[in-house]
């Protein structure tokens, strides 16, 4: 299967060609369970990759290259669109198709009815495509392309009820600060050309030992500027929580489980250059994600719609990961994308399921004790929180676990941030699932609000939207046994992807592993007994100050400065542009125009001045012939 | 003294000069659309005549040749240039060649 | 001495014609003098011994191209005289004097510096001579005749095409033109 591993990205883009074309015959459901089928082979393909690399020894699985044409043929320095199978891209391969086909299900029951249903799944399979491109690339600009790719589709799907005002603000707005970030990934294309000559992942590896520390750095920070905008990080987040405007499904397959990611893929790519480059680059990089993860962790405690908690999680949960990034824990930070793929993407397919029995409601005030109607939403959903809270053995306690041991290992500070971060991830985690689970029923009264005719009573949600649901259960509670910190043979995806990246605790880390292991699971309990106190006990009176529901102002500020000084600085660079450039070429224009008007004048239409005229040119060139070339 | 000198291929070539400067003076001096046509075969004339001085001189019948030709194209040219002033003087019957100035940039 | 005799009054002829077609007023005077040139050179040719040429330079320069040109005057009815002291630009007359003085030097002089210059013999001859070497009274015309109709067939073959264009063009150039439109009926 190896040596059709461009089937992976090709199945999806002749999904989207033929639901382009065919998609609105098909309609509802059946373009669904088509496009589902397309990601869905393209996951099989993935596996039958994924077992032809296991047979391979672990030296030969980096340099799986597949070499479909030369791009951009430059004399010895062609870039080529080629794929590269290697661990660190058949693993992510393996969860956006995975999670993706059982997204793609999910979207088939949730968007029923929706008048542009097939809609819908063109873009998803655009957007399934693009990813796969991303992840599969085997130089800079494949991975651009797919991330531009991306950006694109997750427009389109952002503000796919386009008709709402809100939500066609917020795909441009997610578009516009990508492109922010897309600049940082631009300027770290260039500067890895002229360090290194090529934008082969192979080639920046090699050359990982020869270049200068400060191309290195400049590489590596400009990509991390990218990895912000696209993953969500300070200062770039602002576009998730407005994200969630888009369906369901969209949320959690572009903002939950994929697209978000490719920072912390792009990252883990360019490792071996993060290895060398100047310390201060990790110290950016950890320092960026943990104050990340505690920013919107605090402002996730005061937000009311069920879909911004999961947002703003999502936001924290990505800073975790660039801590670990940044403190040389690559495999941990792979390992959390994953385990948070699956339990994520839970959240969120479950609190669609939420949405879709309460008839589109929102706000979880109004929500409560839906246990009893909802059963196999509630369970699912429950398991999703367990794992996120970080209770062994669910799979986000192990990944979170190894992100705390590394961060430790750099730096204590760090890990009690960390550690408050998720002590604040328990708490808002439980306050969720009690405000909507459990309590008293506040529903009763939005049925009047909502004008809906009849007895309006939630309700459980379709097979094809349950099914999923559970899978990704299963996944949440099973997940962490991939890498588990009891011995090294426990630790199968630090061997799997030990070519890619490489990470080593110090020995004082180590001995310590037990202790902290511990101090996370006691700090787990702490902030869900302390969540239960509060909202389910009502012992305690809920803290949810204005400043944090507003995400301490930022939001604002920044939509202030650009509609205020910052289109200022825009307008007066307009200014320059049409009077210092375009006169520079008006005038030139004017200028030979009025020369020409002055020639013209010879042109008198008179014969006998064109006589004169050719009487005097030969008379000039007889003088030549006679002077110059010597008769006289 | 004057009935010694025998007229050389130079004198020839100097009357043709002379003839064609003449010619150049009248294309440039007339108003008359058909006079200054006529100076225009003034012209052609001196170089008919600076061929044959040369073919006489090199001994060469390729000079005699060319002249004939001129006059044959010479011949066709008159006619289609007078030809074009019959139709422009059939609709102005008094123009001079400063009236027929329409092509002025 | 007969050669300067006449050398000299074929060039009168010629001089005095050309002056008179710059300064005559009247166009059939300067047509008339156009003749008196023609003719003059005609002479000088055969004083050259290009008899061939001597012939057609009267029959079609005299005979055809000047008598066209009085056709023209006498049709278009333009047979005024154009009064010579009438120039609107002021700046021409002193140009073309100048260009017509420079001319003659110049020329003048690239012929007087060249007229030691060795010739080099192109060696086919202008005349055809009889067996024995004596002349042949037709000699020149059958020598241009070859030359002609061997080396320059081409050059003729396009000349006859050349003239029955210029005899077409022309007729469609100066007919009168219609009165009623191209549809028959008026607009």
């Amino acid at each position: 299967m190896l040596d059709v591993v461009w089937l992976i990205p090709a199945l999806p883009l002749a999904g989207f060609l033929f639901i382009l074309l065919f998609g609105r015959r098909l309609g509802d459901p059946k373009s669904g369970y088509f496009a589902t089928a397309m990601v869905g082979a393209s996951f099989v393909v993935t596996v039958g990759v994924f077992f032809d690399l296991l047979a391979l020894d672990a030296e030969q699985r980096t340099h799986q290259v597949t070499r479909l044409f030369s791009w951009v043929p430059l004399a010895g320095r062609s870039i080529d669109l080629a794929f590269l199978a290697d661990p660190l891209s058949i693993t992510m391969c393996l969860f956006v198709t995975g999670i993706g086909s059982l997204i793609h299900l999910y979207a088939v029951g949730y968007m029923h009815g929706d008048p542009r249903f097939s809609k819908f799944f063109l873009y998803l399979n655009l957007f399934a495509f693009s990813m796969l491109m991303l992840v599969l690339g085997s130089n800079l600009l494949v991975t651009f392309l797919g991330w531009e790719g991306v950006g694109t589709c997750s427009y389109l799907l952002i503000s796919f009820w386009h008709e709402k005002e809100s939500a066609a603000t917020a795909g441009k707005k997610a578009f516009v600060t990508n492109r922010v970030g897309d600049w940082g990934f631009m300027m770290a294309m260039f500067f890895a050309f002229w360090a290194v000559g090529s934008l082969d992942y192979s080639a920046l590896g090699g050359a990982a030992g020869t270049i200068a520390q400060s191309a290195a750095t400049a590489i590596v920070l400009f990509a991390f500027v990218g990895a912000c905008g696209k993953s969500a990080q300070l200062p770039l987040y602002l576009w998730l929580p407005d994200a969630m405007e888009g369906p369901t499904p969209v949320s959690a397959l572009i903002h939950a489980a994929t697209m978000v990611t490719a920072g912390v893929f792009l990252m883990v790519r360019l490792s071996p250059l993060l290895s060398v480059a100047a310390d201060y680059a990790g110290w950016i990089i950890a320092i960026t994600g943990v104050a990340t993860a505690l920013f919107a962790a605090t402002v996730a405690v005061a937000q009311n719609d069920i879909k911004k908690v999961l947002a703003y999680s999502t936001v924290s949960q990505l800073g975790f990961m660039f801590l670990a990034v940044g403190s040389g824990a690559y495999v941990a930070a792979i390992f959390h994308m994953v385990t948070h793929a699956f339990f994520k993407a839970l959240l969120f397919l479950g609190s669609g399921s939420v949405i879709h029995g309460m008839h589109h409601e929102q706000d979880m005030r109004r929500m409560g004790a839906l246990r009893a109607l909802m059963p196999i939403t509630a369970a699912t959903f429950i398991i999703g929180w367990l794992a996120i809270a970080g209770v062994p053995p669910f799979a986000g306690f192990w990944s979170k676990d190894e992100i705390l041991l590394f961060a430790y290992d750099k730096s204590p500070v760090l890990y009690f941030v960390a550690l408050v971060t998720a002590l604040l991830t328990a708490y808002y985690m439980t306050r969720q699932v009690i405000m909507v689970f459990f309590g008293k029923a506040q529903w009763h009264d939005a049925h009047e609000e909502h004008g809906a005719a009849g007895d309006f009573t939630p309700h459980e949600s379709p097979k094809v939207m349950v099914a999923p649901l559970v899978i990704l259960a299963g996944l949440s509670v099973v997940g962490g046994l991939i890498q588990l910190p009891f011995s090294d043979n426990l630790k199968r995806l630090e061997h799997w992807l030990e070519p890619v990246g490489e990470h080593h605790l110090s020995a004082s880390a180590d001995d310590l592993t037990y202790v902290l292991m511990a101090v996370a699971v006691v700090v787990s309990i702490a902030g869900i007994a302390a969540s239960i106190m509060v909202y389910a006990k009502h012992k305690v009176k809920p803290i949810e100050p204005a400043i944090l529901a507003n995400a301490w102002g930022y939001d604002r500020a920044v939509s202030r400065f650009m509609g205020g000084p910052g289109r200022q600085v825009f307008a007066d660079i307009v200014e320059i542009d049409t009077q210092v450039i375009d006169s520079l070429v008006n005038d030139t224009g004017a200028q030979i125009a009025a020369a020409a008007g002055q020639v013209r004048k010879l042109q008198s239409g008179n014969v006998r001045n064109y006589a004169a005229a050719i009487g005097v040119g030969v008379v000039l060139l007889l003088s030549w012939f006679v002077v110059v070339r010597g008769l006289l | 003294m004057i009935a010694i000198a025998t007229p050389t291929t130079t004198w020839y070539l100097l009357l043709g000069a002379v003839l064609f400067a003449v010619g150049v003076v009248g294309v440039m001096v007339r108003r008359n659309p058909l006079v200054l046509f006529m100076c225009v075969e003034l012209m052609l004339n001196a170089v008919n005549l600076t061929f044959v001085a040369l073919a006489k001189k090199l001994d060469d019948i390729g000079g005699q040749t060319t002249v004939f030709f001129v006059m044959v194209v010479a011949a066709a040219e008159v006619v289609v240039g007078l030809g074009i002033i019959v139709a422009i003087l059939r609709r102005r019957p008094n123009a001079t060649t400063d009236d027929l100035a329409e092509l002025k940039g | 001495m007969i050669e300067l005799f006449v050398f000299v009054v074929a060039s009168a002829m010629v001089l005095g014609g050309a002056v008179g077609v710059v300064l005559r007023t009247h166009p059939v005077h300067a047509a008339l003098s156009l003749v008196l040139t023609l003719f003059g050179v005609s002479v000088h040719f055969v004083a050259m011994e290009a008899n061939f040429l001597a012939a057609v330079q009267v029959i079609v320069y005299a005979g055809a191209i000047v008598v066209l040109f009085l056709f023209v005057i006498m049709l278009l009815g333009v047979d005024k005289t154009e009064d010579l002291r009438l120039e609107p630009f002021r700046v021409q007359r002193p140009v073309a004097a100048v260009v017509g003085a420079a001319l003659v030097s110049l020329v003048g002089l690239a012929i007087i510096a060249s007229r030691d210059a060795t010739t080099a013999v192109m060696g086919t001859g202008t005349e055809v001579l009889a067996a024995d070497g004596s002349p042949l009274h037709d000699g020149n015309i059958k020598r241009l005749a070859r030359d002609v109709f061997s080396d320059h067939v081409l050059a003729f073959e396009l000349t006859s095409v050349l003239l029955v264009i210029a005899v077409v063009g022309t007729v469609v150039l100066a007919r009168k033109p219609r009165t009623d439109g191209p549809g028959g009926q008026p607009s």
